[in-house]
């Protein structure tokens, strides 16, 4: 097929206009050519003869008149062994094999190695009848057990006509040919394309999530808990601890593989991932977290409309190790600023605006998005899933705005970071009973808790929870009477609230012991505290109240500074019963 | 400024306050030209017709002024010239100096490829304790002092300069008064230190657009000096806030659909392309940002400071303290996100430990003093934490503080001793023991 040319016309910041001679799509990816640089565009509105791109790059210097040609494709991720372990920005160039300090304008890198052998072991053998995403091999990723697959794109059953040997091979290599009934050959390599913003569909089925996605951070697992597969959102105000939160869940979460998408935010934050991933170990493989993680930054400095792409690349490449059977957490810290870059690009192209100057359709987009991820039978009918946690930034830390308000109507978890927790330094600043999972209403999650936490582990959260209810509405109360004027009992229900609170809620993510808790201890510290919590106390007055819950309290904290059943845990777990020993009826 | 060979149009076709658009062939994007003797920048193509920014306003231009196209974005002549050396925006000299030769530089250049850089992690000391103790600094860090116009920001940020131990100090001054820029230029003559420093200054009596390129000017100085020089080198921006007002003056005037608080749809990535030229070079130079924002009555929802909070590693709130009658750090809004990666590593194993503590009794001061306002009797605690939030204000928070951070623990541990028990504290077991000597 002939590529389509054109001419740039006009020039807004980085929306050009280009006057097609031929066909063009609408999505088609393009190339503006600058003198001898090449610059990246994607048509996203198409009005008679003239195509609107946006440009992943910087469009200084460009003048109309310029040379474009249209590349018959949309915006493609290219996917293979190789991408774990990676930095890509959003169009998924490689950032390693960039030269130069500074990014240079026009330069694409390529995401997967050549000439790197990996070591394939064939699955499926000739006269196997099968379809997109069937698994025809295996290599070795890292650790990782990396499937080579029948093409996305193939539509229909197909029959394997061979599958090559056990050997070392590149990604161009040729591991089976495939015929289909009409008699067509198509040879399958290591590596396929696919356009980032059309979702991956070839599974059978993707039913309601049931098993818990373990993140090691106490105010989600036990209190609400997010799911293999599910999806969740933080919303927080800027200095709420979102960031760090994020992080925690990228080195503690129990999945195969992490993606961190970094749309638009700060690039130390990225440098603190490529600097410390490399050297932090998987506490569950004992490798490094390196190992099993993808990382698409698109830090705020870099082109905005790279930014758009930087979510949908990253989704894909989930979409592709789910269709391996893997369990996939993506992060994307923030989608906000993805929600800002479509502001941009729509206020550029004079589009009648919604709430905010955001687009109209901001809603559909941001849910279509959520959608794609979930646990998902595959052909074969193991298991794979995507979780979705993105971050939030609300304007102003108002959660009314358009993009938490629209994000809030998809996503199953909501955490409420808080500004309040943030500023009295109680860490994680989750809100607990702002937020909610809806997966504890869920019956799978219930017959899930009741098999491998424990019996009444639902009823335990929510008592937990009603305590935590109890002791805001009886500190309100103690804020407006005085703490002489309410009845000695109130000050027992708050104090046993913040015991709740400090000893459950509030998690050290820099500590080495207590940045990540398992489900196991968890079940464990939350018995503990409930028992406290339980427990009928005698008290004189209630001056008596607040010292010996610090105490209380500060013995509980050292506990969770302990490793698990440890000596030194076992010995705080004896201060804890001494104190308690001294005025529990 | 025009040459021979170069084409002149005469045919403006429409002029508003800040832009004028006239039809004319070949021209690039972000291209200069010169109207009527004033510098312009195309800030839009459509088709044959160039919309040109005005700088210094389009006051008195006629529509057949002669405009010229320069064929190059704005540039700096970067050099090691430019220290102890004042320029307006367009990097001219106001000193009375002559011009300055060296290489010229494109102005707001391209990033740095997030993977090649650094890692911040060397701490800058201020003596500030509300700084240093709370909201450590690092080199390669962006930070931003959110104040009211009414307080000593200015004073404080010159402060931290001179007190920091970089290499160069490139003062970005956006709607300066001329009695700042005086204070600037007299503080730095006097300290002794001019020639480390290099100054672009926009002052109320230039037009606010011209603000628009001192930030960009500042930054390629700063990377003249970080890159070629391996400096550590210290931008100082103020005010973003009249930068950003200046930003939605143009795009006001071109028309642009205005998101939150009439600023435009870009305001993030405008800003975020300014902070994010802070950074930590792998050959040891490096750039940090201290910039100002400044609050309208204290409200930081406020598109500028909100979007500025999320470009920024943190932000530093001054307050005054009208029991002690000084102004301070304010502990609770103040922040610095970098701050993770020195304490307790290149300070004392204790550092995060008292800082947290010392804040959660702060906390509890205020709520006391909630209490006491609202005529409730205070417990022995709630006045031991009110006395404790008086000393620890004067002695740690207030600015005009100038100790090691050794002494700061130190009098933090004080403070503690004198008026809580260890169980109080909160603090872990092993770093109580090593660094509390308390008596029990």
């Amino acid at each position: 097929m002939s590529k389509t040319q054109g001419k740039v016309h006009s020039i807004i910041s980085n929306l050009v206009l280009v006057r097609v001679e031929g066909p063009v799509s609408q999505n088609e990816i393009c190339f503006i050519r600058l003198g001898e640089e090449r610059l990246m565009a994607e048509v996203i509105k198409v009005v008679g003869e003239l195509a609107y791109a946006q440009v992943f790059e910087s469009t200084r210097g460009l003048k109309p008149g310029m040379p474009v040609e249209f590349e018959n494709h949309m915006l493609e991720a290219t996917l293979g062994p190789g991408l774990l372990s990676k930095n890509f920005d959003g169009l998924q160039n490689d950032l390693n094999k960039m030269t130069g300090v500074f990014l240079k304008r026009g330069e694409y890198t390529n995401p997967l190695e050549d000439d790197k052998k990996w070591s394939f072991v064939p699955l499926a053998k000739p006269g196997d009848r099968v379809r997109a995403a069937d698994w025809l091999g295996n290599v070795k990723e890292n650790w990782l057990d990396h499937k080579i697959m029948v093409p996305f794109k193939l539509r229909g059953e197909y029959t394997v006509v061979s599958v090559a040997e056990a050997g070392e091979y590149t990604i161009h290599d040729t591991m089976a040919v495939l015929r289909n009934d009409e008699g067509r050959e198509v040879a399958v390599t290591m590596v396929q394309k696919w356009p980032v913003k059309v979702p991956l569909r070839n599974y059978v089925d993707k039913p309601r999530p049931f098993r818990q996605m373990e993140t090691g951070v106490r105010v989600i697992d036990t209190m609400n808990p997010i799911l293999e597969g599910g999806t969740g959102f933080i919303p927080g105000p800027f200095g709420t601890g979102k960031t760090v939160l994020q992080h925690a869940l990228s080195r503690f979460a129990d999945a195969d593989i992490i993606i961190m998408a970094a749309c638009g935010e700060r690039a130390n934050e990225v440098v603190e991932i490529f600097t410390e991933f490399p050297q932090l170990d998987d506490p569950r493989s004992g490798r490094k977290l390196f190992e099993r993680t993808t990382i698409i930054a698109n830090t705020s400095n870099m082109p905005v409309a790279a930014r758009e792409a930087s979510v949908y690349t990253a989704m894909t490449i989930g979409e592709y190790y789910r269709a391996m059977g893997m369990k996939v957490l993506l992060l994307a810290d923030s989608t906000s600023r993805w929600a800002q870059a479509l502001r941009e690009m729509s206020n550029r192209m004079e589009e009648l605006p919604g709430q905010d100057a955001f687009p109209m359709d901001l809603s559909a987009i941001i849910s279509n998005f959520y959608a794609r991820a979930g646990m998902v039978y595959l052909n074969n009918g193991q298991t794979g899933s995507v979780t979705f946690i993105g971050t939030v930034s609300p304007a102003g830390g108002n959660l009314k705005e358009p993009v938490t308000e629209s994000t809030k109507k998809v996503a199953r978890c909501f955490y409420a970071l808080s500004q309040a927790r943030a500023d009295a330094k109680r860490y994680p600043a989750i809100d607990t009973l702002d937020s909610y999972s809806k997966y504890l209403e869920y019956p799978e999650f219930e017959e899930f808790a009741r098999k491998h936490i424990s019996e009444t582990w639902i009823s335990d959260v929510n008592e937990a929870r009603n305590m935590l209810v109890r002791g805001r509405e009886t500190s309100e109360q103690i804020d407006i009477l005085g703490d002489d004027g309410v009845p000695l009992d109130y000050h027992v229900v708050y104090w046993k609230s913040e015991l709740i609170d400090f000893v459950i809620l509030q998690q050290d993510a820099f500590d080495p012991v207590d940045g990540s808790t398992s489900m196991e201890r968890q079940r464990y510290m939350l018995g503990k505290v409930l028992d406290v919590a339980r427990s009928e106390f005698r008290f004189e007055s209630f001056e008596e109240v607040n010292p010996y819950f610090k105490r209380l309290i500060n013995a509980f904290k050292q506990m969770n500074y302990s490793e698990f059943q440890s000596e030194a845990f076992v010995g705080f777990e004896r201060e804890v019963a001494d104190i308690l020993a001294e005025r529990k009826k | 400024m025009a040459t021979a060979f170069q084409k002149v149009y005469t045919k403006i076709t429409q002029i508003t306050k800040a832009t004028c658009t006239l039809r004319a062939t070949g021209v690039g994007n972000d291209e200069l030209a010169v109207v009527d003797g004033r510098l312009a920048q195309v800030v839009k193509i459509w088709g044959n017709d160039i919309t040109l920014q005005v700088f210094s306003g389009t006051e008195g231009i006629p529509t057949n002024a002669e405009v010229t196209f320069l064929g190059k974005a704005p540039t700096l002549k970067v050099g090691d010239e430019l220290c102890g050396r004042f320029f307006n925006a367009f990097g001219e000299p106001i000193d009375g100096g002559p011009a300055v030769d060296g290489e010229e530089r494109e102005i707001g250049g391209p990033s740095v490829n997030p993977v090649r850089r650094k890692q911040p992690s060397e701490l800058i000391a201020t003596g500030i304790a509300g700084i240093d103790l709370n909201n450590t600094l690092v080199s390669g860090q962006k930070i931003p002092f959110f104040a009211d116009p009414d307080q000593p920001y200015n004073q404080v940020m010159a402060n931290v300069a001179l007190r920091a131990e970089t290499d160069r100090i490139i003062l970005g001054g956006m709607g300066l008064t001329n009695d700042d820029y005086l204070y600037f230029k007299n503080l730095f003559d006097n300290a002794g230190v001019l020639d480390r420093i290099v100054s672009f200054v926009n002052t109320t009596e230039a037009p606010p657009v011209e603000r628009l390129l001192v930030p960009d000017m500042a930054l390629t100085a700063a990377e003249y000096f970080a890159v070629d020089k391996n400096e550590k080198v210290l931008v100082l921006l103020t005010d973003m806030t009249l930068y950003a007002d200046a930003l939605s003056i143009v795009s006001n005037r071109m028309d642009q659909i205005p998101s939150k608080d009439s600023m435009p749809g870009s305001l993030y990535s405008d800003l975020a392309k300014i902070y994010e030229k802070a950074v930590q070079f792998p050959e040891g130079g490096s750039i940090t940002i201290i910039a100002v924002t400044t609050l309208s009555g204290g409200d930081i929802t406020h598109a500028i400071p909100d979007n500025t909070g999320y470009i920024t590693e943190g932000q530093l709130f001054l307050r005054k303290d009208t029991e002690i009658g000084k102004v301070i750090v304010d502990p609770f809004r103040s922040l610095s996100r970098l701050k993770q990666l020195v304490i307790g590593k290149k300070t004392r194993k204790d550092h995060p430990q008292v800082m947290n503590a010392a804040i959660r009794l702060y906390a509890d001061a205020a709520n006391a003093r909630t209490k006491m306002e609202n005529g409730f009797d205070l417990t022995d605690y709630d006045r031991r934490a009110l006395a404790f939030a008086k000393d620890y204000s004067n002695d740690l928070l207030a600015i005009d503080v100038n100790i090691s951070t050794d002494e700061m623990l130190d009098t933090a541990w004080r403070l503690f001793r004198k008026y809580f028990t260890r169980s109080e504290l909160g603090i872990k077991k092993e770093i109580a023991d090593e660094y509390g000597h308390f008596e029990d």
